[in-house]
């Protein structure tokens, strides 16, 4: 356990270090916002009152969803996972007495939260004063705050899960990134990244209820937001920790069936 | 037997395609495999407190039996037992009680200083903070690591890091070593330096030492026992010296001389001779050296004698070339 924790620590440590890249993150997540709630704006000025979301709350959608980018988006991959299966550095992760699949869990969500924190807080200050309607919204309630928190840990597991599965096929592949890009293009559509889940058409949005993508972010910012009341955040709470637990079982599944068959590249 | 490795056999199928574009779509369409015995039934034991050395050109399953052995591959048939515990099967517990270094990889962070790749290694290892402290202070007057430390590994050369490397292997002080051609690229200082290390880490802590390398030198300095490998096969397992001594019959002896009155008559070929010296190729089966120079002694006031032995290298190409590698 020790050793997991002190893993967590180093990794999140070390991320905290990358501070150019997160500054041109953080310019790039402005000029997104603002381009999406401009083109939304001009979207909603010609649809008049019947719009499936509110435009308030759709501008604080964004504005989660760009401080917490690195959080929630299944595309960001941990690129040294994938380098270590391609050219055979893997083989020390396996001379090691730890379990490969926490180990990897624990890396892909460390190097998330170290992102995620160094670009968070300065989107939340500054859209939180923007004037309105252009502004990040407060939560609607404290114990939709309190509700979203949870959700946006529970969705963080998730894609954690996730990106552990897609790399866990270089195993077989030796380039995950032929499948990876398969899963990303439609995790795009069905996590409301492109789109969120209420402005999507309504068969479209049922079928994204049936993968767990919605799950990491769309589904949280809208508790946020109140578009989902907190009442119905509860059973799709129980529906997250379904996911995660279902995840990290074929997950860890799936490496173990990798290591049996493993051919370790490279003198 | 401390280590017993009994038939031990691992095969890959590699995807092939002949070359050009219709080949290349066919391959595409319907991928060609070939099957590669990388390892082929091999068979050996290791004592506790060994140095072995394994050679065999590139290719030859040298690592592929090394990685068998750490518990990272499983094999396809046969067996492999380290004190009991079967290395893939139990991977976890057998992992904590060996130290390895592959000379092509690092197990090193690349981010962060050499230090905290320590910590975490500690962490990794459950190593108790005496312990660790003791280990690790013996490690850095040894490898002479003071001044890496607090240096990002990425900063670090070749050198200082494979000095890293060894201490990052030894830190929970592990039964087992394995060295995967630890001195590569490395300077002539530099392998002094390691090799003179793991020596002396044998002595004092009766380390069982693994150790692939293309450097003959180091198996020379370390290794009193040598398994060639080949193709898959062992070829070869036994003391160095024997090896030495079938392949390096001939050697060449230079006397050098004063007042010869007429050469002797010697069955070995005369190579070169002027009035001062003479060198001759010997071939020690069939003409000892002493009875050449006890020859020439009964003609001659002998200066000085020059012996001149087939290298390891030489050797090791020799016998390649008997077992057609």
């Amino acid at each position: 356990m020790k050793g997991y924790i002190s893993y967590f620590k180093t990794v999140l440590l070390s991320g905290l270090q990358y501070k150019t890249a997160a500054i041109a993150g953080i310019c790039t997540q402005f000029f997104w916002g603002f381009l999406q709630i401009f083109i939304y704006q001009a979207f909603y000025a010609g649809t008049g009152q019947n719009t499936p979301m509110d435009f308030e709350k759709l501008v604080t959608y964004i504005w989660l969803q760009q401080a917490l980018l690195t959080l929630v988006f299944v595309r960001i991959r941990d690129e040294s996972i994938a380098k270590s299966i391609k050219n055979g550095t893997v083989a020390y992760e396996l001379v090691r007495p730890y379990n490969l699949y926490i180990w990897w869990f624990i890396k892909c969500i460390a190097g998330r939260l170290a992102a995620v924190t160094l670009r968070s807080g300065v989107l939340v200050a500054v859209t939180l004063f923007l004037p309105a309607p252009y502004n990040l919204s407060l939560p609607i309630s404290f114990g939709a705050f309190i509700m979203f928190l949870l959700n946006l840990f529970l969705g963080a597991l998730i894609v954690t899960a996730i990106m552990v599965i897609i790399h866990s096929i270089a195993f077989f592949t030796y380039d995950d990134k032929g499948i990876a890009t398969v899963i990303y293009n439609f995790a795009e559509i069905l996590s409301g990244t492109s789109l969120p889940l209420p402005l999507l058409p309504t068969i479209v949005q049922n079928i994204c209820l049936i993968f767990p993508f919605w799950l990491i972010g769309d589904f949280p910012f809208r508790i946020y937001s109140g578009d989902i009341p907190v009442t119905d955040g509860l059973k799709y709470l129980g529906l997250q920790i379904f996911w995660v637990v279902a995840l990290i079982f074929i997950g860890a599944k799936i490496l173990k069936y990798a290591m049996k068959k493993v051919y370790i590249q490279g003198g | 037997m401390y280590i017993n490795v009994q038939n031990l056999t691992k095969h890959f199928k590699i995807k092939v395609r002949d070359k050009g574009l219709v080949n290349a779509i066919k391959a595409f369409v319907k991928p060609k495999y070939r099957t590669i015995k990388a390892v082929d039934n091999i068979s050996f034991g290791i004592e506790k407190g060994e140095i072995l050395g394994f050679i065999g050109p590139n290719g030859a399953g040298k690592s592929t039996t090394i990685k068998m052995l750490c518990g990272i591959m499983q094999p396809d048939s046969g067996t492999c037992v380290v004190g009991n515990i079967n290395p893939f099967k139990n991977r976890k517990e057998y992992v904590a009680n060996i130290g390895v270094v592959f000379g092509q990889k690092s197990q090193l962070w690349w981010d962060i200083p050499v230090i905290e790749s320590f910590e975490l290694l500690k962490a990794i290892y459950k190593i108790p903070e005496e312990k660790y402290e003791k280990t690790k202070q013996q490690l850095i007057t040894k490898l002479n690591l003071q001044d890496l430390l607090d240096v990002p590994v990425r900063q670090l050369s070749l050198g200082q890091r494979m000095r890293c490397e060894l201490a990052a292997a030894l830190l929970h002080d592990p039964d087992i070593l394995f060295l995967d051609e630890p001195t590569i690229g490395l300077d002539a200082v530099s392998k002094v330096q390691l090799r003179e290390f793991i020596k002396e880490l044998n002595k004092e802590k009766k380390t069982t030492i693994i150790l692939t390398t293309h450097d003959m030198t180091d198996i020379e300095e370390l290794a009193s026992r040598v398994v060639v490998i080949g193709k898959g096969k062992l070829l070869y397992d036994g003391s160095l010296n024997k090896i030495k001594s079938k392949f390096q019959s001939t050697k060449k002896l230079e006397i050098i001389f004063k007042n010869l009155k007429a050469a002797p008559k010697i069955e070995s070929k005369i190579i070169e001779k002027d009035n001062k010296k003479v060198l001759i190729e010997v071939d020690t089966k069939k003409e000892s050296i002493s009875s050449i120079i006890e020859k020439y002694s009964r003609v001659c006031q002998i200066e000085d004698v020059n012996i001149h032995e087939n290298n390891i290298d030489n050797i090791i190409l020799e016998m390649y070339k008997e077992y057609e590698l």
